[in-house]
């Protein structure tokens, strides 16, 4: 075999660093299938030997705003500008919960996954992104639980009002599937070493909500904390889907500029990180 | 014919040690240099991977400067000894680590069977998890419809397949993941030791499995195996590992030889720390300090012809109060690992105390065993079988190896031909045939 003439086109290459933002992409798409096997394994095994089977998906979102209601409306009488509180609840922690599961989800990957990584090669990225799509069907069962909790309030003459913006939904989504991911993985990188960040990420991602105006409104807040709320890129969204489903407080372009920029942001940086640790998270995970 | 697998200079450096507060310094100390643009100063620091004698550096290097070629269609073995580097370079070969220094190219779809498998989710069906480890494996949707009755087919757990896969039985459950493991179809397939798991008989499908996709179908297979025989069948060149680096790279038959010169080389002696090594257990109490295999000259060797006098020497040191001693020498199957035959020497039935040694010389006149490769095993051992205090070795040393040999030429006995592990030469003396009055035309009729 001579090697001069016909040097062999290879497929794949393998070396120890790859470049800074190869994401991949093509073998993501071609690993598609594994991605949807993925989503439904997490959705067929996931409420498997339980006796109320996906009703947890609505027992959840229910019981946590009864609590919320009790706790924060009955007892504590934060306003919610004017909304009856179980709609605001509702739609706070529904859309707070989808970014929360993300999160948290996606930044246990090469941990909770490490015996199948460490067996197997396909696209990383296939498991964090099968996260945030199985729980976006999740987040879909519950916004239909609020759209029914809408319209009941709605006939029976609460002040509520769905406008047009309800069509930033999709995008509103987006912006937090991304925010999710991008801390997630961010999260999930540096924990392979370091275990440190997973204790952080539990309890973080509790007390971020309260920086986030899910049990009260943006109006609520005093004007000395204002910028800190407003710094969080959650704060935008969910009051854009507050406002959208319920009419409660205002719309602000600005802010949800700022939300979208600063996902892209948190995406390259955690695609960076990514990329750098795939490779060797098998020898220190 | 073209190269499928090219690995050049493949290294990879490992941290020994736990990961704690040094690690985060030392990490920073690599940042630091790398950012001057200087070698990570760790790489100076590994040593040879030794896993025997302690080294001075928490930084070894699992593989150094491993190049190799294959050719498509070629069936390749690796192997080597426990920590010579074997699962380090599947791992680099089929993705799940990257190499620390040099570069592989592949040519062609991958699949990589480290361990049969791999994600199968105990809650979910075996057809649910078919389609699951398929697709992690590499297939599409597609092609798992299409294979699936064949798959289902192959590992023979119909009856089973709409039941979670926890309900399984162990044997159950490796059969099924083989069955779609035994469907891909990749141009490059590596195989780990996944064959261990199963019985003879599963042992001997994959076997042919994966000769049939390579000579069929002209797919390359990489196989890593201890299993010496299997190789042997299998493979047509065999590449071995020794402490991280290539010790030979050839034809099977020639690599196979070799090695069997390198675990020759292994040396028993009283140090040879217990806790790291599966194959010796004791308490300390007694150790072998030396095993020879030699010829009835005294010459060191592990290949014998049948016929042929088998002597093992060996001494032995005593490190703590033994009451009695019993010498136990077994040769065992290499498939296995049954035991063929077993002998109890009593060495001494009196007390002895720390600090005494001995020699003991076992011969077996004429072996006649069915020409292969056997597993050594050696027990010293009280009088009373204690547990407690003996020492064991087994399949430490280099294994013994019986060939036909000249002695059985004249003889109409063919050692490679009778099953059983008894080889008695047999010759044919009374041969008589009375031939009928009835002839091929009246049968005809």
């Amino acid at each position: 075999m001579s090697k001069s003439n016909s040097e062999p086109e290879w497929t794949i290459e393998i070396k120890p660093v790859s470049g800074w933002f190869n994401l991949h992409l093509k073998d993501v798409w071609r690993y598609r299938d594994l991605l949807f096997m993925f989503v439904r394994r997490d959705f067929v095994a996931v409420y498997k030997q339980t006796i109320l089977g996906p009703s947890w998906f609505f027992l959840q979102p229910i019981l946590t705003t009864i609590t919320f209601t009790i706790v924060f409306g009955n007892i504590a009488k934060i306003p919610t500008d004017n909304v009856p509180p179980v709609l605001f609840y509702m739609a706070g922690i529904v859309c707070w919960g989808y970014f929360a599961d993300c999160l948290t989800r996606t930044s246990s990957t090469f941990v909770s996954n490490a015996h199948i990584f460490g067996k197997v090669y396909f696209p990383r990225l296939v498991s964090p992104l099968s996260n945030v799509i199985s729980l976006l069907i999740k987040f879909g069962i519950q916004m239909l639980l609020l759209i029914g909790f809408i319209i009941y309030y709605k006939l029976n003459g609460a002040l509520v009002d769905p406008n047009i913006y309800i069509l930033l939904t999709p995008y509103l989504i987006f912006l937090m599937a991304g925010l999710g991911l991008g801390f997630g993985i961010i999260v999930s990188s540096l924990t392979t070493k370091y275990r440190d960040l997973s204790f952080l990420v539990g309890f973080g991602v509790q007390l971020l909500m309260y920086a986030t105006p899910v049990i009260y409104p943006l109006s609520a807040a005093p004007e000395k904390y204002k910028w800190i709320i407003l710094l969080n890129p959650m704060t935008s969204i969910i009051d854009t889907f507050k406002y959208a489903y319920l009419g409660a407080g205002e719309f602000n372009a600005g802010n949800l500029m700022y939300s979208s920029v600063f996902m892209v942001v948190i995406i390259a940086i955690g695609v960076v990180i990514f990329n750098r640790i795939e490779k060797t998270f098998m020898d220190t995970v | 014919m073209s190269d499928a697998i090219r690995v050049e200079d493949v290294s990879k450096l490992y941290r020994l040690g736990i990961v704690g507060n040094r690690t985060i310094a030392e990490d920073l100390n690599r940042l630091w240099a790398r950012m001057r643009g200087k070698e990570d100063p760790y790489m100076k620091v590994g040593e040879i991977n030794n896993r025997i004698t302690k080294g001075r550096s928490d930084y070894v290097w699992a593989l150094k400067d491993i190049s190799f070629e294959v050719k498509k269609g070629e069936r390749f073995g690796i192997i080597g000894k426990n920590g010579a580097g074997k699962s380090t370079l599947l791992k680099i070969l089929s993705r799940v680590a990257g190499p620390t220094k040099g570069s592989i190219k592949l040519k062609g779809r991958v699949a990589s069977l480290l361990e049969v498998g791999t994600g199968f989710h105990p809650e979910l069906t075996g057809r649910d998890n078919i389609f699951l480890n398929g697709s992690i494996l590499g297939m599409s949707q597609k092609e798992i419809k299409s294979k699936l009755d064949s798959i289902v087919d192959f590992s023979g757990v119909e009856r089973y397949i709409d039941t979670p896969v926890k309900r399984y039985s162990s044997g159950m459950y490796v059969r099924l993941a083989f069955a779609v493991a035994a469907h891909l179809e990749p141009e490059i397939l590596i195989v780990d030791e996944v064959l261990a798991v199963g019985d003879a008989e599963f042992q001997r499908k994959c076997l042919g499995k994966m000769h049939d996709v390579s000579e069929k179908e002209g797919r390359t297979v990489l196989f890593v195996s201890h299993n010496l025989q299997a190789i042997k069948n299998l493979c047509q060149r065999t590449l071995i590992l020794n402490n991280g680096e290539i010790f030979t790279s050839g034809t099977t038959d020639e690599s196979l030889k070799k090695y069997a010169e390198l675990v020759r080389e292994v040396k028993i002696n009283v140090k040879t720390d217990i806790d790291n090594n599966t194959n010796r257990r004791g308490k300390g109490v007694i150790r072998f300090s030396g095993i020879d295999v030699t010829d009835s000259d005294g010459n060191k060797r592990n290949e014998f012809e049948l016929g042929e006098t088998i002597k093992f020497k060996i001494s032995y040191e005593v490190f703590r109060e033994i009451e009695g001693l019993n010498l136990i020498i077994a040769i065992l199957s290499g498939l296995s690992r049954e035991c063929i035959t077993l002998a109890i020497h009593k060495l001494t039935s009196s007390t002895l105390y720390p600090g005494a040694t001995g020699e003991a010389e076992v011969v077996i006149p004429d072996i006649y065993i069915k020409p292969g490769e056997y597993p050594l095993y050696f027990e010293l051992i009280d009088e009373k079988f204690n547990g407690y205090s003996k020492d064991v070795i087994d399949d430490l040393t280099a294994p013994l190896i019986i060939k036909g040999g000249d002695s059985v030429k004249e003889t109409d006995f063919d050692p490679d031909k009778p099953s059983g592990f008894i080889a008695i030469p047999s010759n044919l003396v009374m041969n008589e045939i009375e031939t009928s009055k009835i002839t091929k035309k009246e049968i005809l009729n």
